[in-house]
């Protein structure tokens, strides 16, 4: 276990290395310039330019850039923010508990009204309430979460005023409530659906028909037996998903002006500030990464014919 | 999250990847006295399943809208008249008029903004499928077929394409770009979203690599190229298939939030995307400027949707 | 073909539970099953009885109905799409397919077991064999979690799998094909039933480990005196264990004989073709006799016979008539205990 932790871990570094550097390049090497960006139209000093590039590093070969920027973010410095002079750490410092938060209520839906939904349906397949929640699901898949955002924006703010049409204070729950319901739409229509494939998959296994003949109660069958196999696939899915909402905050924070880092991110992006981006963006690749490895370890923990290869 | 509903699909796959290959192993049906092959088991289904009907009818009509605009509508989606039509309200007795569902903020017909913008939406969603399908098949295959430190090389690549979030890498690399164009928009999405059929082909290719009949062909000394494309390649297609249908409805997503983002399809084309985003300034008191759009999208991703899902369960008899 | 056994010739159904009635018996079962080519008749009017201590063996191609005649008798038919629309089971004079579900659930595991052919697919993958095992006396016996393991590990002696101790947290992945067998018979065995189903309980294995599995399975039956139905497809299996047997086609029983007698003198072309298929050394050089045709599509079942297209005997009455199970008797009218054959020209098969 031991062993194969340390193993992953080592193999975890080139992705993270592959990962950022092409995030790194995409921001750097494609056409844009960050200082005219920041400059906005005003008329400038091609040498004023110059000295700026010079003093951010920005007129070194991209790769010593790169390495410049990893090694800074080792030692903790992710860099400055060139619009408002803050230290890009401070920015995520201050950004990220409210993503976090966004991110763990949304998820929380998921988990529970996905599955729940999941279980309900895959037990009777094929009945009017299984169809029915497929057909619930695919208009769920088939909103971006622009449409829904907007949707529930109007309806529930605008037209029934029953909440706030933006986040004020993130720690309010009550206001975090519809963007966590926008964010977690997708992944709960997924969730619902894998365990509704899952669980029917597994409904027909020569292991449930055996576990009936052992004459054991259906209680018994379905929530030991049938849950224990039947979960495994979703629990895995539900990890990846962590890193996923991550991303799809940025959208569901534009929508209703919450100050997470998917704004952060967004509104750097369009001043074309690298250094946040790329600060942003791999703390998020990390994020995602951890969340696979745990998964992994969870899967081999859950499922006994897994080993640590 | 359209984005994610491209990123997402990438995540269901490892469940995925084994219940679709299985439709490769478990070829002909049960069939007792016909015997019926896969594509014409699946065929069978599809005509009798009113969701595939439904969709397909849908995406008919979508495709024509794409094509044709003008059969649709005489209204020109650029001309504004600001003075006589600043967010006119919907006329629904007015069907295929130009007012009939109002104008924009800019005194636009927004009947003709939605039939002209079709054409983005499709384009960029068959687009993008058919360059991340065939990127991901070669990649795939060579991982699967090959193996060893090819396959390690370039699975490692695929985790590291995986690595990148896909709204974020897709935002990244459009606003570099000034001329946002739809072949821009359609390499940057295929650019990031080629992992995802490239998992499942080098999944279907293992298995079908240990099948009796490939290791006969190659006893018999089949050449390579003839073991891939005879033998692998249209054994492997049933899951690439299904994978890139059910994904063509989320790139159509995708564009469409770009596009909202600010960061799709440049500001001079029609994009419904681009009318939902400027459609939010006018939320509270002309909301038809946003639904409207908002509407054809999910209608358009709907369609792709339903009709990948009923692909899905006629070729994945697992599922019935 | 010589095959003699002491054990096989118990007679008399043996009314030790003072009813007189045998321990199962089934009566006119049909299943049915809804499919979307069709309705199949699985399974059409079956009648056949089992004592206790003694075997039954159940006959058949696959598609013959008698696994599912098994389910039936378990209550693990899938339904829907499965139905029965008419029929008993007796289950010590009651009829099962009347009583409630929880009646029938406390019936299952404790008084009848029933032994999967596939043992890998059949155990839980996810849950210990100690677990699985254990399981049988915590919801039968309410038995606490610690008795529990101490009994699978007896248990798992039982059925002789060597370091039982060490291998009780094990999972089913990590045994062979054969001890994964035998833990399927510990587990139906757990709680001393009536009654052991067992479905083609070594086909999946090697053959020198079917022997194995088969001699445990029958000295646990001796040893319990319970009742076994052996469901198989495998003629061999059949004659070193097997009291009588029942052979079916289509979802009937064709014929039924004591497993001597079969063996010596088939009354139903089928048998005897099946018989005729078995590789014989006296016969080295000459072609291995081959039944013809395919089982019928249960969707379709011919009228008649439903072997008619198949069998070389084949009249035209067979084409019309669907043979009742007669009574076979001796060329003389001398009666043959037990025996019935389902062939419109069974005195002809028998003594032709």
């Amino acid at each position: 276990m031991g062993r194969y932790v340390a193993r992953r871990l080592l193999q975890m570094i080139p992705v993270f290395i592959g990962s950022t550097l092409i995030i790194f390049c995409m921001m750097y090497a494609l056409p844009g310039d960050p200082v005219r960006a920041m400059m906005g139209d005003q008329a400038y000093d091609p040498t004023v330019v110059a000295g700026i590039k010079k003093e951010l590093g920005l007129d070194q070969p991209l790769l010593q850039q790169y390495a410049n920027y990893m090694m800074g973010l080792f030692q903790g410095d992710f860099g400055t923010q060139i619009a408002s002079q803050r230290p890009i750490a401070d920015i995520i410092l201050d950004a990220f508990p409210v993503t976090l938060r966004l991110t763990l209520f949304a998820f929380t839906f998921v988990a529970l009204v996905g599955i729940g939904l999941g279980v309900v349906a895959g037990l009777r397949p094929d009945t009017v309430r299984d169809r029915g929640l497929l057909t619930l699901t695919l208009f769920l898949v088939s909103m971006p979460s622009f449409v829904l955002g907007f949707l529930l924006q109007y309806l529930f703010a605008f037209k029934w005023q029953v909440t706030t049409p933006t986040v004020t204070d993130s720690t309010n729950f009550s206001q975090l409530m519809l963007p966590a319901i926008v964010l977690a739409s997708l992944s709960l229509a997924y969730v619902a659906r894998l365990t509704r494939t899952s669980i029917a998959e597994n409904l027909r296994s020569d292991y449930m028909r055996t576990a009936v003949a052992k004459g054991l109660p259906r209680r018994r069958v379905i929530g030991v037996h049938l849950m224990r196999n039947s979960l495994i696939p979703v629990v895995t899915f539900l990890g990846i998903e962590i890193g996923n909402l991550m991303t799809g905050a940025i959208v569901t924070e534009g929508i209703f002006n919450v100050r997470g880092v998917g704004l952060e991110i967004y509104e750097a992006l369009i001043r074309r500030e690298g250094a946040t981006v790329v600060g942003i963006a791999s703390l998020m690749v990390l994020i995602y990464l951890a969340a696979s490895l745990i998964v992994d370890l969870l899967y081999a923990v859950l499922d006994p014919r897994i080993r640590y290869a | 999250m359209p984005d994610k509903t491209v990123e997402k699909k990438v995540e269901v796959l490892p469940g995925d990847t084994a219940s679709t290959a299985a439709v490769v192993v478990t070829d002909a049906g049960p069939a007792p006295d016909k015997a019926r092959s896969l594509w014409s088991d699946a065929w069978h289904d599809l005509r009798r399943n009113p969701l595939f009907l439904i969709s397909a009818v849908l995406i008919v009509f979508l495709l024509v809208m794409a094509i044709w605009p003008g059969l649709f509508t005489n209204a020109s989606p650029r001309d504004a008249d600001l003075a006589k039509h600043y967010l006119g309200k919907p006329n629904w007795g007015h069907v295929f008029a130009a007012d009939w569902l109002g104008y924009d903020v800019q005194g636009r017909s927004i009947y003709a903004r939605v039939v002209y913008g079709a054409r983005a939406s499709i384009t960029v969603g068959v687009g993008v499928t058919i360059a991340v399908t065939i990127i991901g098949t070669v990649i795939g295959m060579i991982a699967g077929y090959f193996g060893g430190w090819t396959d390690t090389l370039l699975s490692r690549l695929t985790d590291i394409f995986l690595g990148i979030p896909f709204l974020l890498g897709a935002l990244v690399v459009l606003n570099s770009f000034d001329d946002r164009t739809v072949w821009v928009v359609i390499m940057a999405l295929a650019f990031l979203g080629w992992t995802q059929i490239a998992r499942v082909a080098r999944g279907a290719v293992i298995t079908i690599k240990q099948s009796d009949y490939v290791v006969a062909a190659k006893a018999l000394g089949a050449s390579t190229s003839r073991i891939l494309f005879r033998h692998i390649l249209p054994n492997a297609l049933a899951p690439i298939i299904v994978v890139a249908t059910i994904a063509l409805g989320g790139y159509i997503a995708a564009e469409a939030t770009l596009s909202f983002l600010g960061v799709g399809l440049g500001d001079s084309a029609v994009s419904w995307g681009g009318d939902v985003a400027r459609g939010r300034e006018q939320l509270r008191i002309a909301p038809h400027t946003l639904i409207i759009p908002s509407v054809m999208v999910s209608i358009t991703v709907l369609s792709f949707l339903m009709f990948g899902d009923a692909v899905r369960n006629a070729l994945d008899p697992k599922l019935r | 073909m010589t095959i003699i056994d002491e054990t096989a010739e118990s007679p008399a159904p043996d009314g030790s539970e003072g009813t007189g009635r045998p321990l199962l018996e089934v009566r006119d079962l049909h299943v049915e099953f809804h499919t979307r080519d069709g309705v199949a008749k699985a399974v059409n009017g079956v009648n056949y009885s089992v004592e206790a201590g003694e075997t039954l063996a159940v006959l058949g191609e696959s598609g013959s109905g008698k696994s599912v005649t098994a389910q039936a008798i378990m209550g693990i038919l899938d339904m829907p799409p499965g139905r029965i629309p008419k029929g008993e089971i007796l289950f010590r004079g009651q009829d099962m397919l009347r009583m409630s579900n929880e009646e029938r659930r406390k019936i299952r595991g404790s008084k009848i077991a029933m032994i999967f052919q596939d043992a890998l697919s059949s155990l839980n993958p996810v849950l210990s064999v100690g677990y699985q095992l254990g399981e049988m006396f915590r919801v039968h016996q309410g038995m606490s979690k610690k008795d529990a393991k101490a009994k699978a590990i007896e248990l798992m002696e039982r059925v002789k799998i060597p370091a039982a101790k060490d291998r009780v947290g094990d999972y089913p992945h990590q045994f062979s094909g054969g001890m994964r067998q035998r833990i399927m018979i510990a587990m139906a065995l757990a709680l001393e039933p009536d009654l052991i189903i067992a479905d083609e309980p070594t086909t999946a294995l090697d053959v020198t480990v079917q022997a194995q599995v088969m001699d445990l399975l029958a000295e646990l039956q001796r040893e319990y005196n319970m009742g076994l139905i052996l469901i198989t497809h495998d003629l061999g299996v059949v004659a070193d264990v097997a009291d009588k047997i029942a052979v079916m086609y289509a979802g009937r029983i064709i014929e039924r004989a004591p497993v001597h007698e079969l063996y010596k003198r088939p009354a139903h072309p089928y048998t005897k073709g099946l018989l005729d298929s078995i590789p014989r050394l006296d016969q080295k050089g000459q072609d291995l006799y081959a039944i013809k045709g395919l089982p019928p599509n249960l969707t379709r079942i011919p009228s008649g016979c439903a072997f008619n297209p198949r069998c070389p005997q084949a009249q035209d009455i067979c084409r019309t008539e669907i043979p009742p199970l007669h009574p076979v008797t001796e060329r003389d009218g001398g009666e043959l205990a037990g025996r019935g054959s389902a062939c419109h020209f069974w005195k002809e098969t028998i003594h032709g």
